[in-house]
Formats: C-alpha cells, structure tokens, sequence
C-alpha cells in the first residue's frame, strides 16, 4: 500500500522535468503548433501559425493550503478535438475555470484566440461556449425557457433564440420536456440542457468540463456527433474527462494533468506512442496497487 | 439496533460540535437560553402550583396540548431541518422493521428539543408538590406526552412523506406557513385585550392580582375540552387524580394508549411502504410557452427582468416574502384595534412593504447560488444584471405601495396625510432598491440553497448576515432620513406644504438612489464577477 502511493507521488511531483522530454512544457506552444501543421486539421500548412484556441501560461491557484493547480502551460490548437484527462483532484475543473473567465487566476494568463481573457473578458467570453461542472442551473425555469435565457444574455435577437432553441431542443432530444422545470429534469437530462445552452451563441471554442457524465448513450452518441461536425465545421472543442477509451477514440489532441502540473500533451497518437492511453495515462500518474488484499471478498471462498 | 441508533445520533450531536468553535460556542448559548427557558417555566408551574394547583393545572394542560401539537405539526413544514433518521437512509441496510422501527423510536427521543421538552415536563410537574399522588400522576403524564410527541411526529412525517416529496406541495406548505407565525403576535395582542376587557374599569390591577374571573372561566371550559384530546389528555393525568375521579383518570390514560397505539401503527404502516417506495420524482407541474421570456423585451436587461419575475412566483424563497404583503395590513389592523393605538398604525403597511420588496433583492446573488455561473459565463453587462433584477420589483412594487398607501389613508380616516405617505413610501422603495442593488454586488451571505425550506438557517452565516443586512438597513435609513422627517410632521399636523414637500424629497431620493446606487453596483459587479461567484460557491 504505502509502497504505491510513494511511487505515485514522486510520479506526479517531477514531471516537468522528467528526463524523456524536458523541453515538453517549454516549448510546448511552438510543439503544438508544429503538429498541428502535420495534422490534416482545418489549418493550412504554410500560413502564419493561427493563434491557439486556448492558450494558458504559468497558470496558479491556491484553495487555502492547498495548490490545486500548480503552473499550467498549455495549447489548445484551433480546430482540435481536445481532451483533457487526469485523476480525480487533478485539477481539470480548477484549470478549465480559470481558462473561462469562472475563476481568477493567483498567477498566469489565458488567451482565447490571441484575445487575452481577464483584460478583456467580454471579448474573450463572447466566443466562448462554458459547460461547468457542479454548478446549479436556474432549475425554476423550463427548459426552453432556460435556453431562451442563455441566448437572450448572449445578447442574440428574438427570432434566432426561438430558432436556436427549437433545434437544440430536438438535437439534445429534449422537446418532450421542453415545458417541464429543469428542477424536475434527471442527472442527465440537465446535463444535455446546460451543454445546450453553452452552444446556443455559436460560439468558436466550447469548454465542457465532464459533457457525458450520466448522459445515456444513446444521447451521448448523439451529443458526439454534433461536437464531431462542429470541430469539422472549424470550432474547437476541449472536454474533460475520466474515460480514457472515450477521450482516445474521440479526441484529436489530449494533455494528462496530475497535481496540478501537465504531465504530457500533444496529438493523441504522439501522447499514447504504442500504448493504449490508458496505460498511458496509468504510466505517468501512477498509483496502481496489487490485487492483494480484500480475499474475503471473492465470493468463491464461501466464508461468510 | 437501539444502541446503534443512539449512539449514531449523539455521534452526529458532537460530529456537529467539532466543526467549528464558533459553532460549539453559539450551541452553548442556545443551550444557556433553552436551559434559563425551561427554568423559567418550571419555577413559575411550581410557584403557581403553589398558590393555585387546580388552576395551574389547566394552564399547563392547555400549554402542554400546543406543545404535543408543535411536535406533530411543524416537522412538516420544516422539512430537510434534521433528516439524521430519515428512514430512507436506512432502506439499504436491510434492518428488520421492528427493530428499525423501535430504534428510531427510542433514537427520536435523543435530541436537544427532546430533552428540553422532557425536562420542562417533569419538571412542571412539580407544580403538584403539595399532592404526591398527583405529582406520580404527573411525572408519569410527563413520560406519556413525551412518548407522543416523538412517535406522533415521526407518524406524521413518515405517513406524510409521499405528500412531502414532492416538491410543489413542500413549497405550497412553506409559503403557508408564514400565515400562523405572522399571526402569532396579533392572536397574544388580541387575546390579552380580551384578557382587559373582561376585567372592566379596574384594568389596572390586573397584573397584580391575576386575570380577571371570565378569563378563568373561559380558560376552564377550554381545558375541560382540550383534556379530552390526545394532545391534552397526558398533562391532565394529574388534575383527575387531584379531583379523585378515577374514572375520568382512566378514560385519559385510554386516550393517551390509543392514541399512542394508533401512531404507533401508522408510522409502522408508513415505514413498512417507505422501506420498499423509494421517492421518485413524479412529473411536476409545466408551464407552456416561454411566460415571462416572451412578454419583455429580448435584451440581455429584459431577460434577467423575464427570471427574476418568474422567480418571485416559482421560488418559494421570493414567495415567502411576497405573501406576507398581503398579512401584513391584517396583522396590523389586529394589532392596533386592539392594544387601542387604533388605525392609525395601518399607516405604516405602505411604507413597510415598500421595505421589504427592495429589500427582498438585497442578496440576490446568494439567492442565484451557483446558477451565477451563467451570468459569469456571458459576459453579462453589470448594468443589464442590475436593472433586470430591479425593474419588476419596481414595476410591480410601485403600483401596489401607492394602493397599499390610498387604502391605508381611507381606512385610517387621514385623507390629510395621504400626500406624506405616498412619498414616504415611494421614497422607501427607490432607496431599499437602490442600496439593495450596490450592496448585493459587494454583501454576499449564505441563505437557504435553492430548492431548501426557506426557514432553514445556513450554519456559519450568522456574523455575514448580521454585517450585510444591518449595512444596507442603515444605509436605507440615511437616505429615507429626509422625507421622514417631512413625512412624520405632516402626519402628526403640520401644514400640508409638508406633505407635498415630503412627495418631492421621497421621488428625488427615490429617482436618486435608484439610479446612483445601480450604476454602482453594476461597476462592482463587474470589477468582483468570479469573485462573486467564488464566494457562492463557498457556501455549499
């Protein structure tokens, strides 16, 4: 037991200047955007570099005693598929936050498409699409009202909200409910509701911080096709996430962030190399225990 | 089981103590204070069991009956207080019912409004002293009550959980709620002056020689009836036994057993269909179209207009606050009919309601919680946050204090003082709105969550609430300080050039205040928009 968790804190602790790539966060943005000339992504090869979708440097919060995150750089490419990934506590939610204008940084800057986000934060969060985690919604409010609220705040006119909430509606397959107050609507039905109204100002980068928790899967399925032809349409997605297989099948970029700090990041096939990002992921966090252990709970050894 | 449920609830008693010694040291006090309550109380049913044992006894028996009734009676409103033995929480536990059932039972009786109520029992009991056999009758009337106030408690909220449930009927029954305790001062006011009146001319002497004779006598014939009741029936063990009437003895202990039986069968019977139902939330009440959201303007000021509006209706926690209004003329009226001071006092419901509309938005981002993040989210102007949660109030706040203010003045016979009024009034709204405005953007303190009873106390607010609240009191109290002062020397018979002079002060104040203090706010709110939110979500 005590022999794991030692590993996997000396695991999270150095990464930054883990010996197999130390310029890795350095020179992470010039990194990320010689990819993503090599990817076959919307950029054209050759044009000056386009400014990221999200560009966070240096990057601190403190909660109290705790550092929650611990100096983040990171690029999100313009026109990326982008999965954030890391254990629990790693930081995600604080990080995403902080990117979105939710939470004020201690240290560091964000950059939504070269504009700087806590300069001008009107600017940067007009194209910004937010779905936050463990927030309340105004739940007093049906579901289209609460879509119509979204894009009136969004300063949209009257006749492209109606039109804008009619299709999200159907999209995230809520029109039979569209009447029913969203205090009323299941952990998943909110969820839909909430990603809805993220997308109703058609923003150019979307940030959901866990889009497919309690979602079903036929939704999610749904849900994924959509951010799919919205990344293929020229937006950028990034999303946060524990499940690996969902993040490698369905993402083009990944980072793997782990107290705080970045442990890896770059196009999912050069984060993953032969492994599964699972392994992956399991190899620079760390943590794993033997199996040993809770023997009186194989049903075979009919004790009780 | 028994053991296990008493020791998971003083568990949780001291679990409560160690979060914070702010905490222990405000539970102490309440402690203090319950304890110098309950001290009072006995020593004044022994001092009385002195003088007058028989007399007592029926006082007792009455205050007993509501004390079994509060037990039975105010659970249901305050739901979600103190759901540690909420039944639900076992249903995974696969416990046989009869010992969950007995365990909870005996559980129940381990708490704080428990012990108080059986020390204040027992120790009334005393009041008997002078007749040991009645004094046994009591103390053991004392166990009895107990007993019935925690089983008739938990078979009420247990049978009443499906109701409790669901989320409209919790929020009808919390709004309805306000009614009986808005009425409670009104009801003392009005049943002391019936007290006066019964006594006639020499009035004075009644606070020394004790209520007059047809007070007694009603109170007589009132206990003789609520003896009969299962709420009254234990604390009038010990009168029965004090006449000699055996046989009326045993008709109360009957309707004690059988009462007690019968709540004891139903909570068994609820629980039975607790334990295999879990709750499941039945399809609540819809609303077609986009109500509010189609009516105003579609601006960014006309949609946060559109969800307080709708808000002020749908939340229970705005509700409440909107349903005193229309109490508060009758609570008024009562009041002054009855302690002599006349109509007069209706003068007072207009600028009263105009406080307490402005004041009603004075936490408004507490009141969002985290569904502030939205407005994070988009960027919403500060101006157009701020004007949208002001302008129904005013809207609807306007009219309603210049019609509460006319009927007053015609009811009250002052047609003279209506000009003093309607600008005190005006002037009172447009100054709470106003500082409301500024101060929510800086004040923010924890209040009940959306979707809590709005009677629920957050733990740890006390010391933000006292500062924020008392800030923006005083600050609207400064502005209003002018057209007061003008207002009251017209009331009370200066020149009417008082009352006009008092209009032009109160809408210059009004207009002033409204525009100053909104324009402000907006600028903090911009400055402080995560750290608004910071704050809130802080508060889970």
């Amino acid at each position: 037991m005590t022999d794991g968790s030692g590993a996997a804190t000396t695991a999270t602790v150095v990464p930054v200047t883990s010996p197999d790539d130390p310029s890795q966060v350095a020179d992470q943005g010039a990194d990320q955007v010689a990819r993503q000339g090599a990817d076959p992504g919307p950029a054209t090869p050759g044009a000056p570099a386009p400014p990221a979708a999200l560009g966070l440097r240096g990057l601190w919060k403190k909660f109290g005693d705790k550092i929650a995150v611990a100096g983040i750089d990171l690029d999100v490419p313009a026109g990326s598929f982008f999965g954030l990934v890391g254990p629990n506590g790693a930081g995600k939610t604080t990080t995403l936050s902080m990117a979105t204008g939710l939470l004020r940084p201690d240290f560091g800057t964000a950059h939504v498409l070269g504009t700087d986000l806590w300069a001008h934060p009107d600017e940067a969060k007009a194209r910004l699409g937010i779905l936050p985690d463990g927030v309340r919604l105004f739940d007093r409010l049906t579901g289209a009202q609460l879509l119509t609220y979204a894009g009136l705040l969004r300063g949209l006119d009257r006749s492209t909200v109606a039109e804008r909430t009619e299709e999200l509606l159907v999209a995230m397959d809520l029109t039979a409910d569209r009447d029913t107050f969203v205090v009323d609507y299941s952990a998943g039905m909110t969820k839909k509701v909430a990603l809805a109204s993220a997308m109703i100002h058609a923003p150019r980068v979307l940030v959901l911080d866990e889009p497919f928790e309690a979602v079903d899967p036929v939704s999610a399925a749904n849900i994924r096709d959509i951010l799919h032809s919205y990344v293929d349409g020229g937006g950028t997605v990034v999303v946060s996430s524990h499940v690996m297989d969902l993040v490698q099948r369905m993402c083009s970029h990944v980072a793997i962030i782990a107290g705080g700090h970045v442990l890896d990041a770059g196009t999912v096939d050069a984060v993953r190399g032969e492994q599964t990002l699972e392994d992956r992921f399991v190899e620079l966090v760390g943590g794993r225990r033997g199996t040993e252990g809770l023997a009186w709970l194989r049903t075979s050894s009919d004790s009780g | 089981m028994v053991a296990h449920l008493v020791r998971l609830r003083l568990r949780l008693l001291a679990n409560t103590l160690r979060r914070s010694v702010w905490q222990t040291i405000g539970l102490c006090f309440a402690a203090l204070y319950g304890l110098t309550v309950v001290g009072f109380f006995v020593a004044a049913s022994i001092a009385g069991g002195r003088t007058d044992p028989v007399l007592t006894g029926q006082v007792l028996t009455v205050v007993g009956a509501v004390v079994v009734l509060a037990w039975w009676v105010v659970p249901l409103f305050a739901f979600g207080m103190d759901a540690t033995l909420d039944p639900m929480r076992f249903v995974t536990f696969a416990i046989p019912r009869r010992r969950l059932l007995a365990g909870l039972a005996v559980a129940g009786v381990v708490s704080v409004p428990a012990a108080a109520t059986l020390l204040a029992a027992l120790g009334s009991s005393f009041a008997w002293a002078s007749d040991p056999l009645a004094l046994l009758a009591a103390l053991l009337g004392a166990v009895a009550a107990l007993a019935l106030c925690v089983v008739g408690s938990r078979a009420t909220t247990t049978a009443l959980a499906p109701l409790l449930d669901s989320r409209r009927y919790r929020e009808i029954l919390m709004v309805v709620a306000i009614v009986p305790l808005l009425l409670i001062g009104p009801a003392v006011a009005w049943l002391s002056s019936g007290a006066e009146k019964s006594v006639g001319p020499e009035g004075v002497t009644v606070t020394a020689s004790g209520p007059g004779p047809a007070l007694l006598e009603a109170l007589t014939r009132v206990a003789d009836v609520v003896a009969w009741t299962p709420f009254g029936a234990p604390w009038a063990f010990a009168g029965a036994v004090h006449d000699g009437a055996w046989w009326l003895l045993l008709a109360r202990i009957a309707v004690v057993v059988v009462t007690l039986g019968a709540a004891w069968w139903v909570w068994d019977r609820a629980l039975a269909r607790a334990l295999v139902s879990p709750p499941h939330s039945s399809s609540g009440p819809k609303v077609r179209g986009l109500g509010w959201f189609a009516r105003l303007p579609a601006t960014p000021t006309g949609a946060v207009a559109a969800r307080c509006a709708t808000y002020w209706v749908r939340d229970p926690r705005y509700a409440v606050s909107l349903a005193v209004v229309p109490l508060l003329p009758v609570a008024l009226a009562v009041v002054g009919l009855s302690t002599g001071a006349g109509t007069g006092l209706l003068l007072v419901v207009a600028p009263l309601t105009a406080f307490i509309l402005g004041f009603g938005i004075s936490n408004d981002v507490g009141y969002d919680h985290t569904a502030f993040a939205l407005h994070v989210a988009t960027g919403l102007p500060g101006r157009a946050d701020r004007w949208g949660r002001v302008l129904p109030v005013v809207v609807v706040g306007a009219p309603l204090v210049v019609a509460m203010a006319v009927a007053a003045t015609g009811a009250a016979g002052r047609w003279d003082a209506l000009p003093a009024l309607l600008g005190l009034s005006l002037g009172v709204l447009g100054a709470s709105l106003g500082t409301s405005s500024a101060v929510s953007a800086r004040l923010v303190y924890p209040v009940p969550k959306p979707g809590e009873s709005a009677f629920k106390t957050p733990q740890g607010a006390t010391v933000a609430t006292l500062v924020a609240q008392s800030v923006a009191f005083l600050v609207v109290l400064a502005l209003v300080l002018p057209t007061l002062a003008l207002a009251l020397a017209a009331i009370l018979g200066a020149p009417a050039g008082f009352g006009w002079a008092a209009v032009a002060v109160g809408l210059a104040t009004a207009a002033g205040a409204l525009v100053v203090g909104v324009r402000w706010g907006a600028r903090v709110y911009e400055r402080r928009l995560p750290d608004l939110l910071a704050q809130v979500t802080a508060f889970r």
